[in-house]
């Protein structure tokens, strides 16, 4: 009980990253997923074995991994001293936008082929075939899987707290090291990701409703 | 709807462009590696010296000690969790309320809470000194519940007429569950399944942060421990120790995507799920229910769960 009045403003904090971190990564994760599942389905062979491959390499890679290319390799490549938080998005988001790549796929293969054709058939070019008539239709279809996608992104974001991210998991190691009873801690932390992980759910709920009315 | 259809069998015009396209697409890439590759030659981590570390017994014993202590966890946690798994399925579908709202219960929690959490809340609490069982015991139960709403979306895929006609023969309910019901839904679900062991699999890699010597964790001792013109080999040692990794899991989801391959070709049972539906540790409750979209399989009335 003790544990979280005697450290609330460090469980605020943790609370607020973790929130963050959720928030930046999947920003990144969706603009990345989008435009690499355009590149899987583009006319430009190139561009359809690198999104093949982004998906295949970065969806077999643990993410803990990636955590550590980020924090250990990306700095040597690109701008030194980049803060953790933003490494740590870019890792989340990476590695997230591959499963969402996946997802807007299977939406576009949701999407009656009549649309397509229709579409091609008034003389639309790929890109505007994709960004006018189909992707808005598969955006129906894409929501359910991409609520879960993004519940997961949640939980795996815990994995940043432990490369000195501030967020819920860095509060739990720092108040277990403090010698409160890790049950407690336990509790307040998985309550915490309930409530984002549920609004999340909630949030993507609407959405469906919204886009049923639309149907 | 392929791909195809989205776009004209490409005329003379649109070759041409596809071509130029393709040349600048392909260049960038090119050019990013490229820079990526003189910014760590710069630095100094492409020296022979830098890999040269790969070629010391020492070292390659370490890598293949820690292989085997990632293939010891996930051996462990597979088991664990295909066992946790089979019996929060049935215990959901019991018909016994407490027995039911038991292992509801527990799936939702720890379904919902972060595998690392969980992991690290039984390393300190029960195994601080024993973090291989904190490790394969948090991922037995964070997967356990993953596959029990795996098998549980098989077993309601099963036709009904199946289970009729079983209670109709005088089974017992546990005779229907462990001959009718069962291995259809095992038969059905198991690229899934498989899906999700790589996901354990790749999860193992969370021992790095509860100090178990496993890959990541030897690649991190290995690059802190050797000092190579000055420098810690930071950049060789994650390149060689993530090759494995995702070497090892990329032949896990190939054997998966080849059963589920396989099981398509037969014409007896409901047909496999797709093994590419569950890679991801995600919210079952928001995908069961909804078949997974597309693809050859996507005519089956069963549903697939992160």
């Amino acid at each position: 009980m003790n544990v979280l009045l005697d450290h609330f403003p460090e469980f605020r904090d943790g609370f607020i990253g973790t929130v963050s971190i959720t928030v930046v990564s999947t920003v990144i994760a969706l603009v990345l997923g989008i435009v690499v599942a355009g590149f899987r389905v583009s006319p430009i062979p190139p561009l359809r074995f690198f999104g093949a491959a982004w998906v295949t390499l970065l969806r077999n890679t643990p993410l803990t991994l990636l955590f550590l290319v980020a924090m250990f390799i990306v700095p040597e490549i690109l701008f030194p001293g980049m803060s953790a938080f933003v490494l740590g998005s870019l890792a989340l988001g990476f590695y997230t936008s591959a499963f969402i790549c996946e997802a807007v796929r299977s939406g576009i293969n949701t999407v009656p082929l009549g649309q397509a054709e229709a579409a091609r058939s008034i003389g639309m070019t790929f890109s505007q075939t994709l960004r006018m008539i189909v992707l808005p239709q598969a955006t129906r279809t894409v929501l359910p899987p991409l609520s879960s996608i993004l519940i997961a992104l949640t939980k795996n974001s815990a994995i940043a707290g432990a490369f000195s991210v501030t967020e819920l998991f860095g509060w739990q190691t720092l108040m277990s090291e403090q010698g409160y009873a890790i049950a407690w801690i336990f509790v307040w932390v998985a309550a915490a990701y309930l409530v984002i992980t549920f609004t999340i759910s909630g949030i993507f709920r609407l959405l469906e409703r919204r886009m049923e009315v639309a149907r | 709807m392929s791909a195809s259809v989205l776009y004209d069998a490409p005329g003379p015009k649109a070759r041409a462009r596809n071509r130029v396209l393709a040349v600048v697409g392909t260049l960038a890439i090119v050019a990013l590696i490229a820079i990526s590759v003189m910014r760590l030659e710069e630095k100094g981590h492409l020296a022979y010296e830098m890999w040269d570390i790969f070629n010391y017994a020492g070292i390659r014993q370490n890598i293949a000690d820690a292989i085997l202590a990632t293939l010891k966890a996930f051996g462990i946690a597979a088991v664990g969790s295909l066992v946790l798994g089979v019996l929060l399925a049935v215990g959901r579908l019991s018909d016994h309320k407490p027995v039911r709202w038991f292992a509801t219960g527990f799936i939702e929690l720890f379904r919902s809470i972060p595998l690392l959490i969980t992991i690290y809340a039984v390393w300190v609490g029960f195994l601080t000194d024993y973090s291989m069982w904190a490790l394969a015991i948090g991922l037995s139960i964070y997967n356990g519940c993953v596959q029990a709403e795996v098998l549980r979306a098989g077993i309601n895929a099963v036709p009904k007429g199946q289970r009729e006609a079983a209670y109709a023969l005088g089974m017992s309910k546990t005779q229907v569950m462990t001959n009718v019901l069962m291995p259809q839904a095992v038969r059905a679900m198991l690229p899934t399944i498989i899906s999700q062991l790589v996901v354990t699999l790749k999860d193992t890699s969370l021992g790095f942060i509860i100090l178990y010597p496993e890959l990541l964790q030897t690649a991190r001792l290995i690059a802190s421990n050797t000092q190579v013109n000055g420098q810690y080999p930071y950049v060789s040692t994650i390149v060689v120790i993530g090759t494995i990794y995702i070497a090892m899991c990329l032949v896990l989801s190939g054997l998966a995507n080849w059963i589920e391959k396989r099981g398509r070709r037969a014409k007896t049972g409901i047909s496999p799920a797709e093994a590419e539906a569950v890679v991801l540790a995600g919210d079952a409750s928001q995908a069961v229910g909804t078949t997974i979209l597309g693809g050859p399989g996507s005519d089956r009335g069963g549903s697939t769960g992160n």
